[in-house]
């Protein structure tokens, strides 16, 4: 059985509306007000919706996604290699980043031979929807589970969040080792 | 005069003025506690136990807040209107009976301020001078908006005075007195007058929404859509008068519905309460039946506030003009009807 | 003085005194406005003389309804200064004239009347309550049931002309 487009009710509350003259019972609209009054009165004894905010928090969603952060591996090395997957993938075309090549010396610092010198992402444009985190190869951003997502700012380029904000903290990092040893 | 029967009068009137000033401000919290529980939400909170210190702050706020005045020639009657307005609103309850009679050191107090046989005139007189407050402030602004809400309000409420008095014809032909007291005594024994007259008391509960100008009949303000109606230009505590007269006049229009059509302070039991626990205590209960009664028709106009949507003002004056009115007559002609039939 | 007595100074002053105002003032709305507080003080008059049924009814017909009114038509009409019309000496000197003779007759009136001095005869019925009025106005033997009547027919024709008269005409065909 085919079924045409005008039977189809996806919410299964579709209704017909119809301009036909109303009974002298409907003109009166008593009956249509106590109805109303009945709704709201029900409204009036159910279970409130409000959490309250101080005292009470709302629970996180287990996929909540707060700030990135760039991560460093147990030895405290920078673990992105600047392959520009993220930059590819950011539906909002928030991150850009320049490579560079890891020199003599600077092993401690990054893990890979190329890494970013400059990674920025424009916290303006972010949406926040995890996809650079999906598209690393390297495990090398992350969002994180912070309450705030972007601190306000007065200038917008404050905004564009550079390294200096993005790479974890050093003493983070050798906490975490500390903790997997 | 006795000097006695005097202090005993004012104390009297200084207790409704009272308690009719705390009953308004206590409104204004209810029905923000009212239109959240029924929107599933909590409404104030914060200020005292489940927010019962909220008037008092929101009295502060509107004192503390700066006084903006336009730029009017008629800066006098832009202080007259909100005057009008309150004191209007809070005339009225000279009339009303509270309470039967209470036996004070031997004195036999009447829980009345003044118990005239032209009391019911006497609220109409009130009320329709209401109109004055709107129109005087909504003028004086010297804003077009502010005089067409004036306007609005106005013949809204001119128009609904009528239908609102020709209901009351068909009440006042069965109990043959103008008195509130009278009234209020005839209904004892649960002969209460909304059983013989319902239909008058729906035209009337109907002119009550639209005297006080609350949904579905607060086209005049509007909260929602338009500009706040007369009262645009008031800041302060002018604009604090007009909303606090709005919730005074409720007060009263509730008060003055449970004492015509609910059997006033009489509640069922209440000779047996007073034979069997005295005068004093029997009548102490049938204040506070009044009272019950007027809170649960505050709570009713609340109700209907976040129920139903408002009128679109050609509805107003065809509901006031071409229903209300001719149903009110054809209900005196059944009223005149019956009183011929079986008395 | 007895209190009543001050209390009838004030109000008589508050009447003329609005009474002088509302021809006196160039505003129409203020005009009207001091009429609607000469009404109250004249409502006063009426509950000095203990006829409340009188001050309540004069209250709800002349401040409730029709000062309304007239607040609502000049308010709508927004009269300007231009818009006043001039008036021709002629007319103004014409209104002074009849204005000084009919001061000069009342003011002779005055003077030569002879004020009522004793008891009126009591009844000893409240001429003042409602019930009083009702029998008095409607009753058919003793009453002025009739007059009364055709007064509310007077009123009635009244309305349905104003009705009449403000119908739009249909554009005929």
């Amino acid at each position: 059985m085919s079924t045409s487009i005008q039977s189809i009710s996806l919410s299964g509350k579709k209704k017909q509306v119809s301009n036909k003259e109303m009974t002298f019972l409907e003109r009166m609209y008593l009956i249509a007000i106590f109805k109303g009054l009945w709704i709201t009165i029900k409204h009036f004894f159910k279970k409130k919706a409000t959490i309250h905010y101080p005292e009470q928090v709302r629970e996180f969603s287990p996929v909540y996604r707060g700030q990135h952060m760039l991560k460093r591996d147990e030895q405290g090395r920078e673990n992105c290699t600047a392959c520009g997957l993220c930059a590819l993938s950011c539906p909002a075309e928030a991150i850009t980043m320049k490579a560079e090549e890891r020199k003599k010396g600077e092993e401690h610092l990054y893990r890979e031979e190329k890494y970013a010198s400059i990674y920025e992402i424009n916290m303006l444009r972010c949406i926040f929807c995890g996809l650079c985190e999906e598209a690393c190869p390297k495990d090398a951003i992350y969002l994180t589970i912070s309450k705030e997502l972007v601190p306000a700012q007065y200038n917008r380029e404050d905004f564009i969040f550079g390294k200096d904000k993005l790479v974890m903290p050093l003493e983070m990092a050798m906490a975490n080792t500390k903790k997997l040893n | 005069m006795d000097s006695a029967f005097i202090i005993e009068k004012s104390i009297f009137i200084v207790v409704i003025f009272a308690v009719t000033m705390v009953m308004a401000m206590y409104s204004t919290w209810a029905e923000r506690k009212v239109a959240a529980y029924l929107q599933d939400r909590v409404g104030p909170n914060r200020a005292g136990w489940g927010g019962l210190l909220q008037p008092l702050a929101d009295g502060m706020k509107l004192f503390a807040k700066e006084e903006f005045e336009p730029n009017t020639k008629n800066r006098f009657l832009f202080f007259v209107g909100p005057a009008v307005a309150m004191s209007t609103a809070l005339m009225t309850s000279a009339v009303i009976p509270w309470g039967d009679r209470l036996e004070i050191f031997g004195r036999t107090v009447i829980l009345q301020a003044t118990d005239t046989d032209s009391a019911i005139l006497y609220i109409f007189a009130v009320v329709s001078l209401g109109v004055y407050g709107i129109m005087i402030g909504g003028w004086a602004s010297n804003n077009k908006f502010s005089l067409m809400g004036a306007v609005r309000a106005a013949s809204q409420m001119v128009s609904y005075e009528i239908a609102m008095g020709l209901s009351i014809i068909a009440l006042l032909m069965m109990t043959g007195t103008l008195s509130l007291k009278e009234i209020s005594v005839q209904q004892h024994g649960m002969h209460w007058n909304v059983f013989y007259q319902p239909l008058s008391f729906l035209i009337f509960l109907i002119c009550a929404f639209a005297e006080t100008n609350r949904t579905p009949f607060d086209l005049a303000e509007c909260e929602s859509e338009l500009i706040g109606g007369y009262h645009t230009e008031y800041s302060s505590m002018k604009m604090g008068f007009y909303l606090f007269a709005e919730y005074a006049n409720m007060f009263i229009s509730a008060t003055i519905i449970s004492v015509l059509f609910f059997g006033g302070y009489n509640y069922p039991g209440m000779s047996w309460a007073i034979e069997n626990w005295g005068v004093n205590i029997g009548n102490v209960i049938g204040i506070f039946a009044l009272f019950a009664k007027l809170c649960f028709f505050i709570f009713f106009f609340m109700w209907i506030r976040w129920t139903i949507p408002r009128f679109r003002y050609d509805q107003l004056m065809n509901l006031g003009w071409r229903i209300l009115i001719p149903l009110s007559i054809v209900n005196i002609i059944i009223t005149g009807i019956c009183i011929l039939a079986f008395k | 003085m007895s209190p009543i007595l001050i209390i009838f100074y004030v109000l008589a002053a508050i009447t003329l005194a609005t009474a002088f105002l509302t021809i006196y003032s160039k505003n129409p709305i203020h005009s009207a406005i001091y009429l609607v507080l000469c009404f109250f003080s004249i409502a006063g008059h009426y509950l000095l003389f203990n006829a409340q049924f009188l001050a309540i009814v004069h209250v709800i017909v002349y401040s409730g309804a029709i000062m309304i009114l007239f607040l609502f038509t000049i308010m709508l009409m927004n009269l300007n200064k231009e818009d006043e019309v001039h008036k021709p000496r002629i007319t103004r000197l014409g209104a002074i004239t009849t204005f000084i003779l009919l001061s000069t007759a009342l003011v002779l009136i005055f003077m030569y009347s002879k004020p009522f001095v004793g008891d009126y005869p009591t009844t000893g019925e409240d001429f003042q309550s409602i019930k009083k009025l009702g029998t008095v106005l409607l009753d058919d033997k003793e009453g002025f049931m009739v007059p009364f009547e055709f007064a509310s027919i007077l009123l009635l024709v009244a309305m349905i002309g104003a009705v009449l008269l403000s119908k739009k005409e249909k554009p005929t065909k």
